[in-house]
């Protein structure tokens, strides 16, 4: 185990947002027993005043969760230093088999978490409270992320040997090699490119749509999500070879380094924003027939489209612009 | 989305007034504040900086290190070896060092001697480094009279004074010829401390290490990237344990803060009442009282971190250089170069941002949803 600080404050973070979350269940089980809008007895009165507070501590939860991704990357790139053949994140987190399930929990939880928040966002516009024993189930449901990255991370750093000999993005993102990094950089870049564009014009014709029609919320999230996985594929098999300008050089992560003009942050921070926003979408679509939110729903709904349509299109832009300004020529070759 | 920030402009506008309305608990809160930040960026800027010297001064030292281990210790190492190991594909040079400690009982303290081999120094002549020239308070053509190893004692003139970029390692260096080095210490010639290897590609490093372990049993090679990678630890580590060693007064800092937020006074109580009567809601007040906490966090967090930013680049750490630095007699005079990053942002956030504000969130709460009329009464 390493003790460093940046460790032990992701430790930290990670230990108390599974305790704020676990409390958060509690009351979850509580309001979904007993919650009752018109009853005026003094346990209702206390659970109204209590959602106060545990929409408080879920939302910060939630944003320590985001900084605490942010943190878990950069600090993984950070100690590539230390492992004889880490170069990248990408080396570290192979150090041990906990790193990468320690990662997709992290974005999984922040998806989640966007979901919820709009959820209760729009809950809380509405008089009656409509969606609050849908939104603290979800809690429930949530929890286990929570609790599962906060053990996954926790093994992470604690089997962490520096004498490993870990093995970098040159051999993991290899056409030649096994596993899905492998999968993903042996893609023909034409064929990601291809479904990347597809995946694009399919987020904005269903997202015109909904502006349009007010309908098809869950579609758009759907094709959201569709999007944001293809540009993974996409950013390993092809866009990330033109930032590297080396039609061999697949890392997802070495983007994100001062060498390459921090492009990748401007890749993904758009891109995540977008497909945060889409999730919020799906999650409040089936909803919209409720009495007290037909108002609430289709005017939120419009927001998010519209901002997850604008992050996405720079996304798109930037990824374009990689691609333009980059001196790698593979006409002939890929084209 | 304009009437939303116009809204939170609003708040923040009452919040502010409302915390220069009692200036002493907020002031005290913030110097408390700020006293933490201050305390855990100078550790994290110091360390830092030392980790980042420590790559500057070992990015130019050679790729491979061979010594020869005799039972166990550091022997010295005969220039035959350089022939023994033959040919290595990889390398693309190799040569003997001399180099030694030397104690000196009248400071008191350890000079490395060192015989370079990228300059030549006539036979009688040394370079010193800076902090040498401060104690003994040397100058250019002064003499410098060293008992060497047979017991007679050696004058050396003072060729010119070491000024380098990194004082942390040439400050107790004396330069020196090898015809002095060998007569000073009494190492015969073909024999040398150690023997440096220059490797071009990275990746074959271990593979010539390998090679050498084979081919001459005796000796151990010491690969530059480990050391880099140790320092890197040590100082990880460090800072970790100092980061450990400050818990109790983070920990006695959220205890403050959870009290001086769940201990409002009546005037408060009564604040917040009214606003409640004349039509907040309670996720109003909570937004009001996040703005509190947010505008306390962000000058304690901008006032403790400039501190410490002068604290450890300008000060160069006054406060405790001695225990992260190490001791010894001939202190280099040290400037560490500043250096930021967001890692140290973030995780310092975590370290104070994140524990305050969640030590305020259940009394916030709980001054939120308390009754208008049950606080005016």
């Amino acid at each position: 185990m390493l003790l460093d600080p940046s460790i032990l404050a992701l430790l930290i973070v990670s230990s108390m947002v599974s305790l704020m979350m676990s409390m958060a269940a509690v009351f979850g089980v509580q309001v979904m027993r007993h919650w009752d809008i018109h009853s005026g007895s003094e346990r209702q009165l206390r659970l109204e005043r209590r959602t106060y507070l545990i929409s408080t501590l879920v939302a910060f939860s939630f944003i320590a969760e985001l900084i605490s991704l942010l943190l878990y990357v950069y600090n993984a790139e950070q100690m590539s230093g230390r492992f004889v053949g880490a170069m990248c994140a990408t080396g570290v987190l192979n150090v041990d088999p906990w790193g990468w399930p320690t990662l997709y929990l992290k974005i999984a939880i922040f998806f989640a978490g966007a979901a919820w928040l709009t959820l209760n966002r729009v809950d809380n516009r509405a008089p009656d409270y409509p969606l609050v024993r849908i939104k603290y189930g979800l809690l429930l449901l949530i929890l286990p992320l929570v609790l599962a990255e906060s053990v996954t991370q926790a093994l992470f750093f604690l089997q962490m040997d520096p004498d490993v000999i870990t093995s970098c993005c040159g051999s993991l993102f290899s056409p030649e090699g096994k596993g899905v990094a492998a999968e993903l950089s042996g893609i023909e870049p034409g064929t990601a490119m291809a479904l990347l564009a597809l995946a694009g014009l399919a987020t904005l014709l269903t997202g015109v749509w909904y502006l349009w029609r007010r309908r098809g919320g869950l579609a758009f999230a759907v094709s959201g999500l569709a999007t944001f996985l293809l540009a993974l594929v996409a950013i390993v098999s092809c866009i990330a070879l033109y930032i590297y300008e080396h039609p061999h050089h697949h890392c997802p992560f070495c983007i994100l380094k001062s060498g390459h003009d921090f492009l990748g942050y401007w890749l993904y921070i758009p891109l995540f924003i977008a497909t945060a926003l889409a999730m919020g979408v799906g999650a409040i679509a089936p909803f919209a027939r409720r009495p007290s939110l037909r108002q609430v729903i289709p005017a939120e709904g419009r927001r998010f489209v519209l901002l997850a349509l604008v992050f996405l299109s720079l996304f798109y832009l930037i990824a374009g612009y990689a691609i333009a300004r980059s001196s790698l020529t593979m006409v002939g070759v890929w084209w | 989305m304009k009437r939303l920030l116009r809204r939170q402009a609003c708040l923040l506008d009452f919040t502010l007034s409302s915390l220069a309305r009692r200036p002493g608990k907020n002031l005290g809160l913030l110097l408390v504040y700020g006293l933490i930040v201050f305390l855990l960026a100078s550790v994290m800027l110091f360390t830092d900086a030392l980790r980042s010297e420590a790559r500057q001064v070992l990015a130019r030292s050679p790729e491979i290190i061979l010594q020869r281990v005799v039972a166990g210790r550091h022997a010295l190492i005969p220039a035959g070896y350089l022939e023994r190991m033959g040919r290595i594909r990889g390398v693309t040079a190799r040569h003997g060092r001399l180099w030694g400690y030397f104690y000196d009982p009248a400071v008191q303290a350890n000079y490395t001697l060192l015989v370079p081999r990228n300059r030549r120094i006539a036979d009688g002549e040394i370079v010193v480094g800076a902090g040498i020239a401060r104690t003994r308070g040397l100058d250019r053509g002064d003499f410098l009279t060293l008992r060497g190893s047979d017991g007679t004692a050696r004058s050396f003139r003072v060729a010119e004074r070491l000024e380098g970029e990194s004082e942390l390692v040439s400050s107790d260096l004396i330069l020196l010829s090898e015809a002095d080095f060998r007569a000073f210490f009494g190492v015969p010639e073909g024999l040398y401390t150690d023997l440096v290897l220059t490797v071009r590609n990275p990746r074959e490093l271990r593979k010539v290490a390998e090679k050498l372990t084979l081919r001459l049993p005796d000796t151990r090679p010491i690969l530059r990237d480990e050391i880099l990678r140790t320092y890197d630890a040590i100082f990880g580590w460090r800072q970790g344990i100092v980061f450990v060693l400050l818990a109790g007064a983070i920990l006695a800092f959220v205890i403050f803060a959870w009290d001086k937020a769940s201990g409002l006074s009546a005037e408060e109580r009564r604040e917040i009442g009214i606003l409640k009567a004349v039509g907040w809601e309670t996720s109003d007040v909570i937004r009001m009282k996040f703005w509190e906490g947010a505008v306390i966090s962000l000058s304690a967090f901008l006032l403790g971190y400039l501190a410490a930013y002068a604290h450890v680049f300008y000060t160069s750490a006054a406060l405790f250089e001695p225990v992260l630095k190490g001791w010894a007699v001939l202190y280099p005079e040290f400037r560490p170069l500043p250096r930021v990053d967001g890692l140290q942002l973030a995780t310092l956030f975590f370290f104070t941002v994140f524990p305050y504000t969640l030590a305020t969130i259940v009394p916030i709460w709980r001054a939120a949803t308390t009754d208008p009329d049950q606080v005016m009464r």
